[in-house]
């Protein structure tokens, strides 16, 4: 969510749940302004809100230069003092992912992971022996799940980014929103992300793309498929996209007009029994 | 050559796409651009770059398009329209209240002031949004004059697949049971089939006795739920829980699809339909998470409390006294007014082994090897009105948290507690005001993976007694053996005699 349309955008994001309340709102106005001078983005987003058991984390990007890989993560308990996260990369989020459990709320708590891995005994009989465990930061396993939720969640509609000719992602000056047919399909989304899929796919399937607009993967060959739930709120006014892998995550868009953004309220755990749950 | 052909292919999709029509004038980019440039080079104007906005628009003012309609449609309204038509009529309901009699509001069971609610709520961060919750207040309101409720509430909302559930809560005024739907028990016909055929050995597993469900108007079934899937749309009422519902919802987890006839496929079998899953998870969700500040709701003076019985009634305490935010943090304030629902499915224990007794009085004749069942346990849940404090922690996570809505302003603040069992399961408490709300997916809190239950083991078999145990087949000369001592012992029957010589027969053999 743009924090020039906070305001009006989180209006939008009522019906499914997302509530911001008057103070946070004007804090988070205030703040993620002052942020934008501070860093120097050109555009900051709120991102959304991870619940821990003792405290919340308020979580903003930001963008420098090109909107897909200039992305600086900060978080913030009270959404007054903005630390920077730090950027992600596979080995951080294999690390992050070893803490179990749930979010605190303190980014300097330290998880433990302990690795049972079989020995073989002197005896010549094989147990379990408990590895020396493995510290992991708080904050470590919030950069993780930030990172995931990212790669799963994030996503735009088709034609409202378009990739320049000089390899940079800029936003569409031209982007009036999708049509309320086209709405309706999850073809029309695409995730926000170096594309994973788009590469590997052959040419043939690939020759009727528009270059500039067509250049990240569509959602709808998601696995597991049924992951993301496509509503209509307001009869047709408002889409919400809401991907069940991470529950919490939010895509809105107004169809026919350029209004979208994508924010997450929850509690930062990825559902892992989504197939008995479809 | 194949340079050529991608070149060509692409000029051609280059001109297709010129050559597409506007939808609103008529007109497309191509003929447009030719008639411009015709234009330029025919009167050939000085510094062309400059004003070659100009001439485009003035080319476009000249051209005559007539408004017809399009081919290609606006943006599909038609939804919007239709749900706007039915919200339309509870606004239009509301009014014509106003004017004609005056509003028949039981001053005993007002109507709760959703919106004041909903500013705390606000104010915490939680919630479905101010528009939102208006609408579900007029329909709220529609329900509450339609049918005869007492405690009419906004309970929450659950998010579907296709579509969610607004879900309102309310308490049936007198003795308004409804057909209970009794499953007939499943006679064994089997029975009847063995009396022709040979007598096939009955398995001895029995299933165990379902216990019954809780009347309406008591324990789990203390409050009726209604739900819709738009604010506007009619109310359903959902169907009273049964507790094998609730044991069988608690060891499946499924998704919403957000229509009440869709079936649950699942193992353990949900018995029922996606309406009773809802009201089993909204069961669930009540009994864990409804909590009230302390001494918000005081037992009645005059029960006595029996033993081994649970208080299921309390009153609204009119001389409670609210405690500022800061002491409302702490979860000693806070109490469960719901009754938490035990692993049996009920709120109060029901004892299987008295059907058991009579059961077996019947088929004792034929059942005379059955074991008796061990006596089960009785369960014994924490009793009504129970601090927070007092809840036990799962999986190291403490069952709730507790915070304060604002950093700025404590002294107005509102004071939220969280549920970290039931996510989605907020409350508030604010001077004299407190309430309830859930807004989630509807599922419980589990830092494991989600293990579904093995199939049982298949059961023993018959245990092999002499009746149905296979013997060897006789061999020629045992058969033998055993005709010669039949006749002999027919013999006997007239001479004795005879019977020596067969048994001298006998040991030659």
């Amino acid at each position: 969510m743009d924090c020039d349309t906070l305001l009006n955008d989180v209006e939008s994001l009522g019906s499914a749940g997302v509530v911001l309340s008057t103070e946070q709102k004007v804090l988070l106005q205030t703040s993620l302004t002052l942020l934008k001078e501070q860093y120097k983005f050109r555009r900051v987003f709120f991102w959304g809100k991870i619940l821990g058991i003792k405290d919340d984390y308020f979580l903003a990007q930001g963008v420098e230069n090109d909107e897909l890989k200039d992305r600086k993560t900060l978080y913030s308990n009270d959404c007054v003092n903005w630390k920077l996260l730090p950027p992600s990369s596979e080995d951080a989020i294999a690390k992050g992912n070893l803490a179990a459990g749930r979010f605190t709320g303190d980014p300097s708590f330290v998880f433990e992971y302990i690795e049972m891995k079989k020995v073989i005994g002197d005896e010549g009989e094989v147990r379990d022996e408990a590895q020396p465990p493995v510290a992991i930061k708080e904050e470590e396993k919030l950069v993780a799940t930030i990172a995931q939720i990212d790669q799963d969640c994030a996503i735009v509609p088709r034609a409202a980014y378009n990739l320049t000719a000089t390899g940079k992602v800029v936003q569409s000056r031209t982007f009036e929103g999708l049509r309320g047919d086209e709405a309706a399909k999850l073809h029309s989304y695409l995730h926000f992300r170096v594309p994973k899929v788009l590469p590997r796919k052959p040419l043939v399937e690939r020759i009727n793309l528009e270059k500039a607009i067509d250049f990240l993967d569509p959602i709808d060959e998601d696995v597991p498929k049924g992951a993301w739930s496509l509503q209509f709120e307001r009869g047709n006014g408002l889409v919400y996209l809401k991907n069940l892998l991470w529950p919490g995550s939010v895509f809105y868009h107004v169809p026919g007009t350029s209004k979208h953004g994508h924010v997450y309220v929850g509690l930062g755990q990825l559902n892992i029994d989504i197939p008995f749950m479809i | 050559m194949e340079k050529e052909k991608v070149a060509e292919w692409d000029v051609a999709a280059a001109k297709s796409y010129l050559l597409q029509t506007s939808s609103q004038t008529g007109i497309n980019l191509y003929d447009h651009l030719a008639t411009l440039l015709h234009k330029l080079l025919e009167e050939r104007p000085n510094d062309p770059v400059d004003i070659f906005e100009e001439i485009s628009r003035e080319v476009k003012r000249n051209k005559f398009t007539a408004s017809t309609g399009t081919i290609r449609d606006q943006i599909d309204r038609t939804g919007e329209v239709a749900l706007a038509d039915i919200q339309k009529k509870l606004m239009v309901a509301s009014e014509g209240d106003e004017d004609g009699r005056a509003e028949e509001e039981d001053p005993e069971n007002p109507l709760p002031n959703l919106i004041k609610l909903n500013f705390f709520f606000e104010q915490a961060g939680v919630g479905i949004g101010r528009e939102e919750t208006f609408r579900v207040w007029l329909a709220l309101k529609n329900l509450y004059d339609t049918q005869q409720l007492r405690h009419v509430r906004f309970w929450g909302k659950l998010f579907g697949l296709e579509q969610s559930y607004y879900v309102a809560e309310a308490e049936c005024r007198e003795g308004d049971e409804e057909e209970s739907q009794e499953a007939e028990e499943a006679k064994d016909e089997d029975a009847e089939e063995d009396k022709e055929e040979d007598m096939i050995p009955k398995p001895m597993w029995k299933p165990p006795p379902k216990a019954p469900r809780e009347e309406p108007g008591t324990g789990a079934n203390k409050k009726v739920y209604f739900v819709c899937n738009q604010p506007g749309k009619p109310w359903v009422k959902l169907p009273h829980i049964t507790p094998e519902q609730i044991f069988v919802a608690r060891r499946i987890k499924k998704l919403l699809t957000g229509r009440l006839d869709a079936p649950i496929h699942s193992y353990p079998p949900f018995p029922g339909n996606e309406a009773n899953y809802v009201r089993a998870q909204i069961g669930r969700i009540s009994a864990g998470s409804h909590i009230s500040p302390n001494n918000y709701y005081m037992f009645g003076e005059e029960e006595e409390e029996e033993e081994g019985a649970v208080r299921d009634e309390f009153n609204k305490n009119e001389d409670y006294q609210p405690q500022p935010p800061r002491d409302m943090l702490d979860l000693g304030n806070w109490v469960h007014h719901v009754l938490h629902l035990l692993p049996q499915g009920r709120t109060r224990w029901w004892n299987p082994a008295q059907k058991n007794e009579e059961e077996f009085d019947e088929e004792e004749e034929e059942e005379e090897e059955r074991e008796e069942p061990e006596a089960p346990q009785e369960e014994v849940g924490p009793p009504l009105l129970n601090p927070l404090s007092e809840d036990s922690e799962v999986d190291g996570v403490t069952p709730w948290s507790a915070f304060l809505s604002s950093r700025a302003v404590a002294q107005h603040a509102v004071a939220v507690v969280r549920s970290n069992l039931w996510p989605g399961a907020y409350a508030f408490a604010h001077d004299k005001d407190f309430e309830n709300v859930y807004v989630g997916w509807g599922h419980k809190f589990k830092v494991d993976n989600y293990d579904p239950p093995m199939p049982p083991a298949p059961l023993e078999e018959f245990p092999s007694g002499p009746e149905i145990t296979e013997g060897l087949d006789p061999t020629p000369e045992e058969e033998a053996a055993v005709k010669a001592e039949q006749e002999g012992a027919e013999g006997a029957d007239d001479e004795e005699e005879e019977e020596e010589a067969d048994e001298e027969n006998e040991d030659d053999d």
